[in-house]
């Protein structure tokens, strides 16, 4: 990354957080879950609700590193018709209203290698992608997709995880940027975090290492676990508790609704973490 | 790619074999599977790894397998030579136990207490089982929901055996559902977990050991056919599932050349209709840790594979075989539902053998391939299990048949 670049939208809103002293809220939904429609009004209502960064799920056949409430999610999504181009193109539709949040793709390498990886960095820098979490490609597979996407502009942002020992934390740093996705926990997406106390260790060991911004996602479900974490993450990621929201409504609008309330709720939490 | 010297080398560092292969995991599990490798590698040069192997072939598991000449079976088709590579007569039925034997050694020199695997027809479950339970580990097995019902005598083998049998739903409820599940079981019981994968796919370096392991098929039948025939065989027929069998007998002969290979996946209703022919009928792509070919829609979502038999019902195929298929090396060919059950009475009638379904697609194949040979021409079938786990599912389709009899 040469020093003279414009910083990117996504540094832009960690830099402003950091002078809020507070940590940012990073949500994550399943494109087109329950269906397209919905899905939209739930990603176009997320900036108003306080989310500071959005992760936008790809949807997959086989989700294999998530847990049941974001396997449902994605099963709901392919059912409903949702493909690549539905996904790029709710992007596209919230960069007519909002130019400010940051936000990022995730999921699996196979959906992306089919769409053509040329084709779909294009496109998606095209319409406002700003990183992409993916979740099957470790560093080692770098010249897939990373580095490509860092010719194009867009952040590939790596997952750490307990795991991740002091031998292995340089090359997931390596050409990481945006920011760090600390998994907190071994295991599927939806599993139980563990303490408070430990996390923090770990993040302040790889925060050591680094000066992009931390974020810490699996467990995180409730406003008191966000401001918790919020202490010391500079970002916390909540899925598959909003997820749930979508998981337990009667309607695809209370869905909606649900999920949006719970971002408030987190919004809310964030800003008090560090008080 | 170097195709100069030998095909036998590969795959490369990173896993790859030509484009195929690799290790597209996610970052929780990369330091298991370097661990895996190294241990691997340190085992592959270990003199008592091998001693300790050889002796559970030779008495666990009743290894060599006969080389059979299939006479009456030569004699109906009135074509080449057949000769059947017994791997029915290993304990628990199939070629699976030679895979599971090498991964349990690796397990206990890794220090790990617990068992994990996926299966489809359940054969590599009960071989799982059966390994954990002479060695005293515990073991768990993902399962397909459709899979338990079609192939219930190895669930109860399975429970018998000690391990814990865990139905999967999701999907179609079959073996690449069964294998997302142990996935994730193994991310999140990292420390203390060893995965025996049953095929030769997934992240390198399974692809690779399976496929070590599994090469005992083709070593001793290139011993058997120079001490029976005194030559090489003109061809080898396998069955291809993710293609362990298959490359366990086809691996020590890719650099002869005179030797042709075909590799049968399952046809399913028809190429045109729901099947499991990953080569003939996919596209390369990204699932269970390696790039392959794969049976996707257009926008990159796995498809569900159909075959009659669970064995072969994966909408996948290990990634030497893909390369092998590229090269050309190997010739691959379908075998439909219809046309295994026929190689299926074939071998029942003529030679008193009942094999297993997966099987029954390499000797359907050969109904058709024997007869438009000469007799000189040496073939050497992969009979890679035993039918007596296919009973119901052939009684169901065979029920008329089997009234008039
Ligand atoms: C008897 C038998 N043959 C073949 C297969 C297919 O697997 P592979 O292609 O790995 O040999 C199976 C899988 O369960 C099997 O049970």
């Amino acid at each position: 990354m040469t020093d003279t670049r414009q910083a990117s939208r996504m540094e832009r809103r960690f830099a402003a957080l950091k002078q809020e002293n507070r940590p940012a809220l990073i949500t994550f939904i399943t494109a087109g879950d329950p269906d397209y429609a919905n899905s939209l009004d739930t990603l176009l209502g997320l900036p108003e609700a306080g989310a500071d960064v959005i992760e936008l799920g790809m949807p997959f056949t086989d989700p294999m590193a998530d847990g049941p409430a974001i396997q449902l999610a994605n099963q709901r999504a392919l059912a409903s018709g949702q493909d690549m181009l539905k996904t790029l193109q709710m992007v596209r539709i919230l960069r007519e209203q909002d130019q400010d949040t940051p936000l990022v793709l995730m999921g699996y390498y196979n959906p992306i290698y089919r769409y053509g990886v040329k084709r779909f960095l294009e496109e998606a820098a095209e319409e406002g992608v700003d990183g992409l979490i993916v979740v099957d490609l470790p560093p080692e597979h770098d010249n897939e997709l990373c580095i490509p996407a860092r010719e194009a502009g867009v952040h590939f942002i790596r997952l750490a995880t307990p795991t991740t020992d002091a031998k292995r934390l340089p090359g997931v740093l390596n050409n990481t940027s945006g920011f760090l996705y600390y998994v907190s926990s071994t295991g599927v997406t939806g599993s139980a975090a563990p303490t408070p106390e430990k996390v923090q260790q770990e993040v302040e060991a790889i925060r050591a290492n680094t000066d992009i911004p931390i974020g810490v996602g699996f467990g995180i479900r409730t406003p008191e676990q966000a401001a918790r974490i919020g202490q010391f993450a500079d970002g916390v990621v909540v899925g598959s508790a909003l997820i749930d929201c979508i998981n337990k409504a009667s309607t695809p609008e209370e869905g909606t609704q649900g999920v949006l309330s719970l971002t408030r709720e987190l919004a809310a939490a964030v800003r008090t973490a560090r008080k | 790619m170097s195709t100069e010297n030998t095909l036998r080398q590969g795959p490369d560092e990173s896993g790859f074999f030509g484009r195929f292969g690799g290790r597209f995991v996610a970052e929780t599990l990369m330091p298991l599977i370097l661990d895996l490798q190294e241990e691997y590698e340190k085992a592959k040069h270990d003199p008592e790894f091998h001693a300790a192997l050889e002796v559970l072939r030779k008495d666990f598991v009743g290894r060599e397998t006969p080389l059979y000449l299939a006479e009456r079976l030569t004699e109906a088709l009135g074509g080449a030579k057949i000769y059947l590579k017994r791997e029915d007569l290993n304990h628990t039925g199939a070629h699976k136990i030679n895979n599971c034997l090498g991964q349990i050694l690796l397990a206990k020199r890794m220090g790990k207490k617990r068992i994990i695997a996926e299966t489809g027809a359940g054969m590599h479950g009960v071989a799982t089982a059966t390994v954990a339970a002479r060695f005293g580990l515990e073991c768990v097995i993902y399962m397909g929901s459709t899979d338990i019902h079609r192939q219930q005598p190895n669930v109860q083998r399975m429970k018998l055996l000690g391990a814990e049998v865990i139905p999967v739903t999701s999907g179609t409820g079959t073996l690449k559902d069964a294998m997302n599940e142990a996935l994730r079981d193994w991310v999140t019981n990292v420390h203390d977990t060893f995965y025996i994968i049953g095929t030769v796919a997934g992240p390198h370096p399974y692809p690779a050991l399976v496929r070590d392991f599994q090469a005992v098929i083709g070593e001793e039948t290139r011993r058997q056919i120079m001490e029976k025939e005194g030559r090489l065989p003109d061809t080898l027929v396998a069955c291809i599932g993710g293609g362990s069998n298959a490359m366990g007998l086809f691996h020590p002969f890719l650099d002869d050349k005179s030797v042709h290979m075909i590799g049968v996946e399952a046809g399913g209703e028809g190429l045109d209709k729901r099947h499991a022919a990953s080569l003939k009928g996919g596209e390369p792509g990204v699932l269970h840790g390696n790039r392959t070919f794969l049976l996707q829609s257009e926008d990159g979502q796995i498809q569900d594979a159909h075959s009659i038999s669970a064995g072969l019902d994966y909408p996948g195929i290990g990634p030497e075989h893909a390369w092998l298929h590229e090269i050309e090396r190997v010739e691959y060919v379908s075998i439909t539902d219809q046309e295994a059950l026929e190689g299926f009475k074939a071998l029942c009638k003529y030679e008193g053998i009942i094999p297993a379904l997966e099987s029954s697609h390499a000797l359907a194949h050969i109904l058709k391939l024997a007869p438009t040979l000469p007799k000189d021409h040496i073939i050497v079938v992969n009979l890679s299990g035993r039918g007596d786990k296919d009973m119901t599912t052939v009684t169901e389709h065979l029920a008329d048949e089997l009234a008039e009899q």
